[in-house]
């Protein structure tokens, strides 16, 4: 059953994966980009962070895969403060999805290598299927792929590095519907192998076909039940 | 006066090429009169200056450490030329010196230590000069090549970053094409010299009446010399700089875009 958050700083630690405990994040030009946000995500489900843009979610996301750092607050993974770990380990164990799919120069196995560069062809082959992605793409130019099948590969690319979080950042935003549920559907088979899904999401409709947990987000903070609803309300009625 | 002593009136008889072009300028109204009067009487107060400073470093008489300071001063004139064309650099003046300082070190131990030259003031000066000025170029090239291309492509350097690779790892593919624009160049006029232009040592022994093909070993040992050079500095400015972009835990820092 679909759970709306807004508390999420309260809840308990058992199978919880990755917490953001009163985070807030200041650009260096002195813009407060996120104000004592707490999200706790967990192992096995699909957390997806819904809000206006501008609510600070992707910032949220980079602070998860630690290529920023908060101002103050904590970020843990299962635990561990993000800081205190090794940040190319911590980048490993929590994976990224960026918004456009990003492919490097190349081919898909190179892009695939970079990931991990000791893997054998028949582990890029598992990893490809895994992200319904044929075989046979491995020796294409990944310039080439089409939007659908490059976002896949950056998936595949992701899961390489035996992630137990990804953090999706609207990973659909630039995808025709067919490849939208295509990853979607791929996101929650992620999640019930295990491993802990945060989808971020401006598609009301979306946030209903895949969340386990919603988090909406305003202004940078956790918006209260009330605004959750409110925002949640607004935009299924301005589907219909 | 020998026949490579052109003397005062030499000089002022070579102005007349200057009228000709102030000339040209009038004709075209340009508006560049001023700057060309400005820049030759320049020219020749710098260069008296440094002619007669020169004739007090170089004397056979006087100590070889005068060379020597005189070449940490050229270092430091080159870091504030350097900055000074890439003021949009974070630290260029710092890595800028430090580039030139280990090209100096590296070239004249080569030179000195396979007594390619004599260690002497008429050697030190005018050598570590060319490895200076040549690599100098090349420097500000790097730096704004390599601000360029991690910034055009930050959403791939983030992206690798976000793979669990190390800020070098990240980093390598860009920072290798900045290094090769950087060079290529240098490779381009090693490549031409002789067909397409005399360089400017040799053509001064050739004025001063050496036989052409010692002219042309001094030369190509020079030429060497300034490609290593340039390679060295280009590297240390290259890596320095790059390391600069991203902080100790692996994250890339903002960039401010440098202007062409």
């Amino acid at each position: 059953m679909l759970a709306i958050m807004g508390t999420a700083g309260d809840r308990g630690d058992e199978g919880v994966l990755l917490q953001f405990s009163a985070v807030s994040f200041s650009t260096p030009s002195g813009i407060e980009l996120l104000h004592g946000v707490d999200l706790c995500v967990d192992r096995g489900a699909v957390t997806v962070m819904a809000g206006p843009s501008g609510a600070g979610k992707s910032t949220l996301l980079r602070l998860g895969n630690r290529l920023e750092v908060p101002s103050e607050g904590v970020v843990r993974f299962k635990g561990a403060d993000l800081t205190a770990l090794d940040p190319q380990q911590v980048r490993r164990s929590v994976g990224m999805i960026f918004q456009r799919p990003i492919p490097f120069p190349g081919s898909v196995r190179s892009n695939l290598a970079v990931a991990d560069g000791s893997a054998a062809d028949s582990a890029f082959v598992a990893v490809l299927q895994r992200v319904g992605l044929h075989s046979s793409i491995l020796n294409r130019v990944a310039d080439d792929l089409s939007g659908g099948e490059a976002q896949r590969m950056c998936i595949a690319r992701t899961l390489l590095t035996e992630p137990e979080v990804i953090l999706m950042d609207e990973p659909t935003s630039s995808l025709d519907p067919e490849n939208r549920i295509g990853i979607e559907d791929l996101a929650r088979e992620l999640a019930h192998e295990g491993i802990g899904v945060v989808w971020v999401s401006h598609d009301l409709s979306q946030v209903q076909r895949i969340a386990d947990r919603i988090e909406v987000l305003i202004d940078g903070r956790n918006a209260t039940p009330v605004e959750s609803l409110e925002y949640l309300k607004q935009g299924t009625e301005g589907e219909q | 006066m020998s026949d490579t002593q052109i003397g005062w009136m030499g000089v002022t008889a070579s102005l007349v090429l200057v009228a000709i072009a102030i000339g040209l300028s009038l004709w075209q109204q340009l508006h560049l009169t001023r700057s060309m009067l400005w820049s030759s009487a320049r020219a020749a107060v710098q260069l008296l200056l440094v002619g007669f400073a020169l004739r007090l470093v170089l004397d056979s008489k006087a100590s070889v450490w005068w060379a020597w300071l005189w070449v940490v001063v050229m270092i430091i004139f080159a870091g504030f030329t350097i900055r000074s064309r890439a003021k949009e650099i974070p630290g260029i003046f710092l890595l800028g010196t430090i580039s030139m300082l280990t090209v100096v070190i590296i070239s004249l131990s080569v030179i000195f230590g396979f007594h390619i030259f004599p260690m002497q003031g008429r050697t030190i000066v005018p050598l570590a000069g060319m490895m200076i000025g040549n690599s100098m170029t090349s420097c500000v090239l790097v730096g704004r090549r390599i601000i360029g291309e991690l910034s055009d492509k930050r959403d791939e350097v983030e992206s690798r970053l976000a793979l669990g690779l190390s800020w070098s790892d990240a980093s390598r593919p860009y920072v290798r094409s900045a290094l090769r624009t950087a060079l290529v160049p240098q490779i381009e006029s090693t490549k031409a010299v002789g067909l397409v232009f005399l360089p400017g040592a040799m053509t001064g022994l050739v004025l001063a009446g050496v036989d052409a093909v010692d002219a042309v070993t001094v030369q190509l040992a020079i030429m060497y010399l300034i490609l290593g050079s340039v390679a060295t500095s280009v590297t240390v400015m290259g890596l320095g700089l790059t390391r600069q972009m991203f902080s100790s835990d692996h994250r890339m820092k903002p960039i401010a875009r440098a202007s062409h």
